[in-house]
C-alpha cells in the first residue's frame, strides 16, 4: 500500500516531464512517421506542407512562451512585444543580405542586437506602470513598424525582404529541407522552455511574481523590482527574436506584419486561449490558435460554407472574428484559458480524492498561487 | 510665409480630426480608467456605414453628407453603448480585463468588417466644395480642413455645455473627479458609464465619417491608424478636461504636419516617440494634476 501511495507520488511529481519528454520525443520523430490527422493537418506528417504548419506552430508557441514571462509572470500588460520578434527576423534577414558574415555568427549578433534593444527599450517602458506602460510598448513597436515601412531601402517596404540564401546553411534550404526547419523550430522551442522553466523556478522569477502581486512590499524589503522586471522583459524579448529568427527562416523571408501591433494581440490572444501563468498553456496556445487559424481558413473557402446564406458565411469566413469572440468568452467567463481549466479540474479530482481517503490533509500546498488577469 | 499657414491649418484640421476621435477615449479613460482599444472599431463602423449611406444617396449633395454624419454618429454611439453594456459592465472594476475585452471586440469587429465590406478601398465623393480650395494669405487650403475644424469645435462646445450644464454631464465631471464619492451620495454611476460610451461612440463615428471624406475613400482598418494618435493625444493631454485633449490633440497635429514639410516626412515619428516622453516627464499629461 505505502509502496503504491509512494508510486503514485512519484508519478505526480515527475508525471509532468515524463510527459513532456515523450511529446518532445514524438515531435522530433514526426517528420520520419505517416501520420495523418484529418482536419488538423493538411497532409501525412512527413509531408513539408504539415511539417511546415507545425514549425510555424512551433514558432508562434516560442513567442507566446516569452509573452507569457511578461504577462504571467510578470503581470505586464505589453503591447509592443512584436517588436523584438520583427527585429529578431529583419535583423538576420538583413544581416544575411548586407553582410558576409557566416550563418551562426549572423544568428549571434541578431540575438545580441534584440537583448540590446529589449534591454534599452525595456529600461525606459518599466518606468512606467499598468496602462501607461502599455501604452510606451505600443509606441516603440509602432516606432519600430513605421521604420520598417519607411525605409524600404534596407527593410523592402511593404513587400519584406527574402532570405539570402547563399550564407544559410544548405540544410536549411529548399522544401525538401522543411524537416531541417522542423527540427530546428523544435529545438529553439525546448530552448524557450527551458529557459522560461528556468526564469519561474529561479529567485528572478520569485521576485517577478511578488512584484506583480504587490510592488510595494518588495521596495520595503529592499529588493529591486525594477531590475528584475527589467531582466525578465529583456529575457522575454530575447526568446521573441529567436522565435523571429525562426520564423524568417521557415517562411525564407519577412514582411511589415512581423513588427505589427496586431501581431502582438495575436500572441496576447494566444497566451489568453492557453492560460496566463501556465507554461504548458501558452504552447497550447500557440498552436490551437495557429492550427485553428489555419483550419479556419481552408473552411471558410469551402463548398460548405459557401453554400451558407450570408449572415452565416461572412462571419465563418473570418477565422479572426471567431477566435475574437472565443477570446472575450475567455476573459470574461474564465479567465484561466485551456489551461487553468484543465489544472483546476485535476485540483479538484485530487481535493476529491484526499477526502474520500479521508485522509486529513493541509490544504496549504494545493493553493499555489497563480497568477490572475486582474492587478 | 504661405507655407507655414498651410502647414498651420492643415494641422489644425488634422488635429480636430484626432480630437473627435480622442474626446470619447479621454471622456471614458478619465471616468472608467478603461483605456479603450475598441474605439477603432467604433471609427471603422461609423466610417463603413456613412459610405453605405452616401453611396445609397445622392452622394455629391449636402444632405446626403450631413445624413451620412448623423448616421455615422448615431451608429457609432449604438455600437459604444452595446459594448459597454454587454462586455464592460460584467468586468465592473476590472480593468485589465476590461482593456482585453476591448482588445478583443476590436480584433473580432475587423475581422467581421473586412468579411462584410472587404479590404479594398471604398472611395467616396462627397460634395464637390470640400475638394475645392480656399486662399488664405497665399495659402490654398482644401475645404475638408475647414469641415473638420467646425466638427471639432462644435463637438467641443457641445460637450463642455452638456458637462458644464446639465446634470449628467455635472455627475459625469463629478465621477472622472471622484468616482468613489459620487457613488457614496447615492447616484448610480454606472447610468453615466453607458452615457459616456455612447458620446464617446457618436464622437468616434462622426470622427469617420469626416476621415473618410478627408481620406476620400474608407477600409476597415480606417480606425486602428487613427486609433494610436488618439492614444498619444489623451496620454499627453491628461484626462481631467476636454480642452486639455483638444490642446493636445492641435500640439500633435500641427508638429506633425510641421515635422512633414520640414523635417524630412519624420511626423510620425516625431508624434509617437512624444508619448513615452511626456509620460516620463509629466506621468499625469501635460495639462492633468500631478500625480
Amino acid at each position: 500500500m505505502i509502496a503504491m501511495k509512494l508510486s503514485f507520488d512519484v508519478l505526480r511529481k515527475s508525471g509532468p516531464f515524463i510527459i513532456g519528454a515523450v511529446l518532445v520525443i514524438v515531435m522530433a520523430l514526426l517528420p520520419m512517421l505517416n501520420i495523418v490527422i484529418p482536419g488538423v493537418l493538411p497532409g501525412p506528417t512527413y509531408q513539408p506542407g504539415s511539417l511546415a504548419l507545425l514549425s510555424l506552430c512551433m514558432v508562434y508557441a516560442a513567442m507566446a512562451l516569452s509573452y507569457n514571462l511578461l504577462l504571467g509572470t510578470s503581470g505586464l500588460l505589453s503591447f509592443g512585444h512584436a517588436l523584438y520578434f520583427g527585429a529578431g527576423a529583419y535583423g538576420l534577414g538583413i544581416l544575411l543580405s548586407r553582410t558576409g558574415l557566416p550563418f551562426w555568427v549572423s544568428t549571434g549578433v541578431g540575438l545580441v542586437g534584440g537583448l540590446a534593444l529589449a534591454l534599452l527599450s525595456g529600461a525606459v517602458a518599466l518606468r512606467t506602470v499598468g496602462i501607461a506602460f502599455a501604452m510606451v510598448t505600443l509606441a516603440f513597436a509602432q516606432t519600430g513598424s513605421l521604420f520598417v515601412s519607411r525605409s524600404s531601402s534596407l527593410t523592402g517596404g511593404e513587400d519584406g525582404i527574402t532570405v539570402n540564401t547563399m550564407n544559410v546553411p544548405a540544410a536549411f534550404v529548399g522544401i525538401l529541407n522543411t524537416k531541417n526547419l522542423y527540427w530546428l523550430a523544435l529545438v529553439v522551442l525546448v530552448l524557450v522552455y527551458l529557459v522560461a522553466l528556468w526564469v519561474d523556478k529561479s529567485r528572478l522569477g520569485h521576485v517577478a511574481a511578488a512584484t506583480r502581486e504587490n510592488e510595494l512590499r518588495l521596495r520595503v524589503l529592499g529588493l529591486r523590482p525594477f531590475t528584475t522586471k527589467l531582466i525578465v522583459f529583456a529575457i522575454a524579448g530575447l526568446m521573441a527574436a529567436a522565435a523571429g529568427m525562426v520564423y524568417l527562416l521557415l517562411q525564407s523571408g519577412v514582411g511589415p506584419k512581423a513588427v505589427n501591433y496586431d501581431l502582438t494581440v495575436t500572441i496576447l490572444v494566444m497566451v489568453v486561449l492557453g492560460g496566463v501563468g501556465y507554461r504548458w498553456g501558452a504552447i497550447v496556445g500557440g498552436f490551437v490558435y495557429t492550427l485553428l487559424d489555419q483550419r479556419l481558413t481552408a473552411l471558410a473557402q469551402s463548398d460548405a460554407v459557401d453554400s451558407l446564406p450570408a449572415f452565416l458565411r461572412v462571419p465563418l469566413s473570418q477565422p479572426h472574428f471567431l477566435l475574437g469572440i472565443v477570446f472575450i468568452l475567455i476573459v470574461m467567463f474564465s479567465g484561466g484559458g485551456i489551461a487553468g481549466t484543465v489544472d483546476s479540474r485535476i485540483r479538484r479530482r485530487d481535493w476529491r480524492r484526499a477526502a474520500e481517503a479521508a485522509l486529513p490533509r493541509a490544504g496549504g500546498d494545493e493553493s499555489v498561487a497563480r497568477p490572475r488577469l486582474r492587478p | 510665409m504661405s507655407s507655414v499657414v498651410l502647414v498651420l491649418i492643415t494641422g489644425l484640421g488634422v488635429g480636430a480630426l484626432y480630437f473627435l476621435v480622442a474626446s470619447g477615449l479621454s471622456l471614458i479613460y478619465g471616468l472608467m480608467n478603461v483605456l479603450n482599444f475598441a474605439h477603432g472599431a467604433f471609427i471603422a463602423l461609423g466610417a463603413l456605414i456613412g459610405w453605405e449611406v452616401a453611396e445609397h444617396t445622392d452622394a455629391a449633395s449636402w444632405w446626403s453628407f450631413l445624413l451620412s454624419l448623423v448616421v455615422g454618429a448615431v451608429v457609432g454611439a449604438a455600437f459604444a453603448a452595446f459594448t459597454e453594456l454587454v462586455l464592460i459592465r460584467p468586468l465592473y472594476q476590472r480593468h485589465i480585463e476590461q482593456v482585453l475585452v476591448t482588445v478583443g471586440l476590436s480584433f473580432a469587429a475587423i475581422a467581421l468588417f473586412d468579411g462584410i465590406w472587404g479590404q479594398d478601398l471604398h472611395s467616396v465623393k462627397g460634395p464637390a466644395w470640400l475638394d475645392e480650395v480656399t486662399v488664405v494669405a497665399g495659402a490654398h487650403i482644401a475645404n475638408i480642413f475647414w469641415v473638420l475644424i467646425v466638427a471639432a469645435v462644435l463637438v467641443l462646445g457641445g460637450l463642455s455645455l452638456f458637462l458644464r450644464k446639465t446634470r449628467y454631464g455635472k455627475i459625469i465631471r463629478a465621477g472622472v473627479e471622484n468616482r468613489a464619492m459620487v457613488t457614496a451620495l447615492g447616484i448610480d454611476v454606472r447610468r453615466a458609464f453607458t452615457l459616456v460610451f455612447s458620446i464617446g461612440g457618436a464622437a468616434a463615428g462622426l470622427g469617420g465619417v469626416l476621415a473618410m471624406h478627408y481620406m476620400t475613400g474608407v477600409t476597415p482598418e480606417i480606425g486602428s491608424s487613427l486609433l494610436i494618435f488618439a492614444f498619444i493625444v489623451i496620454i499627453i493631454g491628461g484626462t481631467e478636461s476636454l480642452v486639455g485633449t483638444a490642446v493636445a490633440s492641435v500640439i500633435v497635429a500641427v508638429l506633425q504636419q510641421f515635422a512633414n514639410t520640414y523635417l524630412w516626412g519624420t511626423g510620425d515619428f516625431i508624434a509617437i516617440v512624444l508619448l513615452p516622453i511626456v509620460l516620463l516627464l509629466r506621468p499625469s499629461g501635460l495639462f492633468g494634476k500631478r500625480a
